[in-house]
């Protein structure tokens, strides 16, 4: 309870709790509205701009419609799953946000409240449970469907979320090694020891879990449970009304929360780069900016406009990631579903795990060394995985990750059959 | 092997990069979005540029006094081709011939402007005109009155002399 009193704990927690969940449902809505006026600005349309100025109150029109319409079931579904399909899957994406820190502790008379909805001691273990979860809803509402086309996309959604939760929770791995714990506020905290962002000594971990997280939120280039070219639309094919637009408010959550998620694990959270008046860490109960060169802990100097400042940083963070989700959206096309599964197991898989051999190698060499964690470290880090990164891209990115869809194989063809002469019937067979 | 058909030079086996092109990709679109290319036009607030031979809806032009300049010849029931024209003519105390009823069924009319072209005294015309909503089907038979209560310019006739309208 970071040393405040039982009382004014439950008062702030459940203030946080409510203004954090309709926070993230706006954010949802005005997510769904984001992603249609970038696709549209990206080619060259207007996008959504008849409902309120600019199309701002499009999320409230299309929130009213799809609860005026008509709800269908089908006959021939599994009534209480095909009901469920859509609860669960939009639980776990708005369940997980609860671990991210989403800005500098806030000091009250009553004491320093801390910005984050609960923080466990299980951090990112919370995530990673929870945010796989989303999948069953996937699964079950395909399967519960009994259409042939949702039940393709639920078994795609559930290959697809076991090939890419492995090199997700690998690349994670890299993260935790150098943060020495899993709670998310000392993922931020060492970031701001190591006066670098995860994304610089850890480039080849924060481009895998990109890579990851677009498969785990699925989408483009990796929609493979949805594919409307090929599966209708996928896993939600019979779903209508509000059941369907739960399947939509869960992606965007998803999509907001991995966006929050790659900002604090790689881009600092709610640190503001350079600057040091912020940094703020719960330690042995007090709040500590870091430690001087005897070790001993120094207090944090901490400010009400400290907290908004790094909300707002934390907002910017989170809003360029939740742009990228939609640009590359926007632009990629899909995978073939081999492809996807190719990328999966024989690309990402083995290049986190030979990453994680390294990584961890680096660290046990700076430790024995005795490189203080500080600059000097992160830099060494920075200079190994920049090898790896650029192994990644100019070697392992030469035909070995996606092949061109009409790239021809390597070597030459496989002979084709000969042709066999077919003789000839005599004129007398089949005549009068 | 045909002329018509294009063979694809493809890259090398181990020479093409899935990075490199994605985020070439994602600068096209880049540059797309911070400085686009927009064509859509904002109709109900921008009105289309429609041309001056353009061929809409009809309407019949009259006389200082209030009269139709139809003179009902029976000319461009004749000539049109959809037969949707219906007249009936008759003749005042003048011995002046005018139309009793003129309709224009405008669900089967096809805009070709030939009752426009056959008129001898340029009663008749369609116009540059195109937003011809109504809620029943009954209201597309334009009669006489609603013909002559139209207001948008008329069609410009094709001048063979001047084929392009320059």
């Amino acid at each position: 309870m970071n040393g405040l009193a039982p009382l004014f704990f439950m008062i702030t927690s459940t203030v946080k709790v409510v203004t954090v969940f309709s926070v993230l449902m706006v954010a949802v809505a005005y997510t769904t509205l984001a992603e249609r006026k970038i696709s549209a600005w990206l080619q060259d349309r207007h996008g959504p701009n008849r409902v309120g100025p600019w199309g701002i109150l499009q999320p409230l029109a299309d929130g009213v419609k799809n609860i005026a319409k008509e709800e269908t079931m089908p006959g021939t579904s599994a009534k209480p799953y095909f009901v469920l399909g859509p609860m669960i899957s939009m639980i776990p994406a708005l369940v997980t946000f609860a671990v991210i820190p989403f800005a500098a502790p806030l000091p009250t008379p009553w004491g320093t409240v801390p910005m984050i909805v609960a923080d466990v001691p299980i951090g990112i273990l919370y995530i990673m449970a929870l945010s796989s979860l989303g999948v069953y809803g996937l699964v079950l509402g395909g399967w519960a469907s009994n259409n042939k086309y949702a039940f393709l996309g639920g078994l795609r959604a559930s290959a697809q979320m076991v090939s890419y939760e492995v090199a997700l929770g690998l690349s994670l791995v890299t993260v935790l090694m150098v943060t020495g714990n899993v709670t998310l506020t000392q993922v931020v905290f060492e970031q701001q020891r190591l006066q670098l962002w995860y994304i610089l000594p850890l480039s080849l971990g924060f481009i895998l879990f990109v890579i990851s997280a677009f498969a785990e939120t699925n989408r483009l280039p990796f929609d493979m449970p949805e594919a409307e070219s090929e599966l209708v639309t996928g896993y939600h094919t019979e779903y209508s009304s509000m059941k369907f637009s739960m399947f939509f408010i869960a992606e965007y959550a998803h999509v907001i929360t991995q966006s929050a998620l790659m900002a604090t694990l790689f881009l600092g959270g709610w640190d503001i780069p350079v600057w040091h008046g912020d940094d703020a860490f719960f330690f042995q109960g007090q709040w500590i900016s870091g430690f001087d060169a005897a070790g001993a802990p120094v207090l944090a100097a901490l400010a009400w406009w400290k907290t908004l400042l790094t909300l707002g940083m934390f907002l910017l963070k989170t809003g360029f990631f939740v742009f990228v989700y939609i640009w590359v959206r926007w632009t990629l096309p899909r995978f073939r579903y081999d492809q996807v599964m190719q990328l999966g197991w024989k690309v990402m898989l083995p290049t986190a795990l030979t990453y994680v051999v390294v990584i961890a190698g680096t660290l046990l060499v700076l430790d024995e060394v005795g490189v203080p964690f500080g600059l000097r470290f992160g830099l060494v880090l920075t200079a190994v995985s920049a090898v790896a990164t650029g192994i990644f891209v100019f070697w392992l990115d030469r035909d070995r990750i996606i092949g061109g869809a009409s790239h021809p194989a390597r070597g030459p063809l496989p002979p084709r059959m000969p042709s066999v002469d077919v003789p000839k019937l005599p004129a007398s067979v089949g005549g009068d | 092997m045909s002329v018509t058909v294009k063979v694809m030079q493809r890259p090398e086996a181990g020479r093409t990069s899935y990075l490199r092109a994605a985020l070439k990709g994602m600068s096209l679109t880049f540059k797309h979005l911070v400085n686009p290319r927009r064509a859509t036009l904002q109709y109900p607030e921008e009105q289309p540029d429609l041309s001056p031979r353009w061929r809409g809806t009809h309407r019949m032009e009259v006389h200082a006094d209030g009269r139709p300049k139809c003179v009902a010849c029976g000319l461009c029931p004749t000539v049109c081709p959809a037969n949707c024209i219906r007249l009936v003519g008759g003749e005042d105390d003048m011995g002046n011939r005018y139309p009793v009823v003129y309709e224009i069924d405008e669900f089967r009319c096809i805009f070709c402007g030939m009752c426009q072209e056959v008129c001898p005294v340029e009663a008749i015309h369609v116009g540059v005109h195109f937003e011809n909503a109504e809620y029943t089907r009954d209201r597309f038979v334009y009669d006489l009155d609603r013909l002559m209560e139209q207001e948008h310019p008329t069609t410009l006739l094709w001048d063979p002399s001047d084929p392009k309208s320059e």
